[in-house]
């Protein structure tokens, strides 16, 4: 019940949202606006899928951004000689980067937020050497760009790519074992070892997802620019962030795949509207304050969070 | 239990003997393949980059030693080195130049004030807790510079990060006495007794009176002023203050260093020479592979490597 009346509530705020920048700005509730927001925003809501299942196993990853700037390297390099190619390769260097982060979490049994840290770091640096330190251009003529920026029955492809994730996503949380059993794990390990779970390979496969998608979301970051060594900073947060706004528990347990969309429409439904705002031109908001204003609302929503589970167990 | 009591101590030597030797060996890698590493300016060159390490490991090691963690502590060297300029700039002048080390260090104490008050009030997790001010930190110092480079040229305030005494830079003797300091308080004092005691089990601790609140508030608020003290180190020996780079990426290097140098990521134990000891592997690994040409982005992806492994042989 309780779940539901936060997931009221952080959905009453993007409606309100929605409504506020409707009536403020003029080209706010266009098709464009609304089709370039979400062609924009699957990169943040691909790695906040991955993101939602490691939080509830307990565990967090703190590289799916450089983790992303490296899938967006590897894509980008690999363009011109064929863009089915350069989508395979780029998610596939997110995939081995999260093997390495399960492996070293589960076998090593080093904490999660050490271990993903420490491949924040190795990510950035083999994006940074595999860039030579610069953007990579992706090529046009392989249409790897269309990837990114091209439309299928008026709605861009991005959104159509989400979209099948979504549901796989949902599916797998909501009717199979592996959905329960992260919930499992996230609720107490040692319960979920002891009814005899293979904890270690759930916790694996989570990571490895997560991996998967952010190096998926790499590849859209340089279909729709270029590959970006140094990107990446902060998007860990975006993820972290829209999953504690969906009510995800960041000890684990307890999460859904829908309120963790509705976490990222409402942190990009921010920014966008910092943007209609700055465009008004009554007075500019630089985009520093993005981080500013992201810090703010993730420290709201663990307040608010915090309290509800005080009350819960009390 | 006194076969245990010897036991956990060959154990702890064993760590604690082990980054040593690692050390020991890199500096005779150095001396036999580096070309002049034996001169002074190599020694005050790692000396001078590995203060700031050092320092903000001190806090970091107290903090983890109550069982917690600060991620926020890179935001807080940009938000107290985007101050102190700011301050000296507008008061010239001995009150100035005193105010603008005083205050942003005030400020980043302030804020690690702030990261306990979530952490023992709300009962978030330090991880979750502290991710607040690493997101917003950074940023409000960015948004206070419009994220612009200041530039200065202040030589009261350059002694912070140049100056001499005795030979050697004024930091490193902070450095150093900061080490002492805090490493008598943890061994010698009650206050250090209560650390790690509400860092080893916090119902336990509590139950016998230590007030475990109160000590995890200034342990956070211990670990911010530090921090801020590095911020203007950092900002001192450059002569300019740049918020978008000004401790990016130290909450890794003073966790590492924290680690590799046996102190129990867990909490309970806290070993503030072995953070010493683990920054300066942390530094020299760097200066070694960047002496022998190996681009800054492979020795990132080493840094990595070393900073699991580190973590991972501790636990054995």
């Amino acid at each position: 019940m309780m779940k539901n009346k936060e997931l009221f509530g952080v959905s009453a705020v993007v409606v309100l949202l929605f409504l506020f920048g409707a009536l403020r700005y003029e080209n706010f509730f266009s098709a464009y606006n609304l089709l370039e927001f979400g062609r924009y925003n699957t990169m943040f809501a691909l790695i906040s899928i991955g993101m939602a299942f490691v939080i509830m196993t307990g565990g967090i990853d703190l590289s799916v951004g450089t983790v992303a700037a490296l899938g967006s390297v590897v894509s980008a390099l690999l363009s011109p000689h064929s863009a089915l190619g350069a989508i395979v390769a780029g998610t596939l260097a997110g995939t081995a980067c999260g093997l390495v982060n399960g492996l070293v979490i589960t076998r090593m049994r080093i904490q999660p937020f050490i271990a993903t840290l420490a491949m924040t770091l190795a990510a950035h640096g083999l994006a940074l050497l595999l860039a030579n330190n610069q953007a990579v251009s992706p090529s046009y003529e392989t249409g790897f760009t269309e990837f990114g920026q091209g439309d299928w029955l008026g709605i861009p492809v991005p959104m159509w790519v989400l979209l099948v994730i979504l549901v796989l996503a949902g599916v797998a949380h909501v009717y199979t074992a592996f959905g329960r059993h992260t919930l499992a794990i996230g609720g107490s390990e040692e319960a979920a070892k002891l009814m005899g779970l293979n904890v270690n390979h759930k916790l694996l496969l989570v990571y490895v997802l997560s991996g998967t998608l952010a190096g998926l979301a790499g590849v859209f970051l340089a279909a729709q620019g270029s590959g970006q060594p140094n990107e990446g900073m902060g998007w860990d947060l975006f993820a972290i962030s829209a999953v504690v706004v969906g009510g995800t528990l960041l000890s684990g347990g307890a999460g859904s795949i829908a309120a963790t969309m509705v976490g990222v429409v409402l942190l990009g439904l921010i920014f966008n509207l910092l943007n209609f705002e700055n465009g008004l031109g009554q007075f500019t908001l630089s985009s520093y304050w993005q981080s500013v204003v992201r810090g703010v609302f993730l420290l709201i929503v663990v307040v608010i969070q915090a309290r509800l589970l005080k009350k819960r167990t009390h | 239990m006194a076969k245990v009591m010897t036991r956990d101590r060959a154990r702890q030597w064993l760590i604690q003997g082990g980054a040593l030797l690692a050390l020991a060996l890199l500096v005779l890698f150095n001396l036999l393949f580096t070309e002049s590493f034996l001169s002074l300016q190599t020694l005050n060159v790692n000396l001078t980059q590995v203060t700031t390490i050092v320092i903000v490991g001190v806090g970091m090691t107290l903090v983890i030693a109550t069982g917690g963690i600060d991620l926020s502590v890179g935001a807080l060297m940009a938000i107290a080195g985007t101050l102190a300029p700011l301050i000296f700039q507008a008061l010239p002048g001995g009150w100035g130049l005193a105010a603008s080390v005083v205050l942003p260090i005030a400020v980043a104490a302030a804020c690690g004030c702030f990261n306990g008050w979530l952490v023992t009030g709300f009962g978030i997790q330090p991880i979750v807790a502290t991710l607040v001010l690493f997101i917003a930190g950074r940023g409000v110092a960015q948004v206070l510079t419009n994220g612009n480079l200041q530039s200065f040229d202040n030589p009261g305030f350059a002694v912070l990060g140049k100056g001499q005494f005795l030979g050697l830079p004024v930091q490193v003797w902070l450095m150093l006495v900061i080490v002492l300091v805090a490493s008598w308080v943890l061994q010698r004092t009650v206050f250090g007794r209560f650390i790690v005691a509400t860092g080893g089990n916090e119902k336990a601790a509590r139950l016998t009176g230590i007030p475990a609140v109160r000590i995890k508030m200034l342990v956070y608020a211990l670990c911010g002023a530090l921090a801020g003290l590095a911020g203007l180190i950092t900002v001192s020996i450059n002569s300019s203050s740049d918020a978008n780079q000004n401790g990016l990426g130290m909450e890794l290097d003073a966790i590492a260093a924290t680690a590799v140098g046996g102190t129990l990521l867990s909490g309970g134990r806290a070993r503030i020479f072995g953070t010493l000891i683990g920054a300066l592997i942390i530094q020299l690994m760097r200066y070694t592979l960047l002496a022998h040409g190996v681009p800054d982005a492979a020795a990132m992806v080493a840094k990595a490597a070393i900073i699991v492994l580190a973590v991972w042989l501790q636990k054995k």
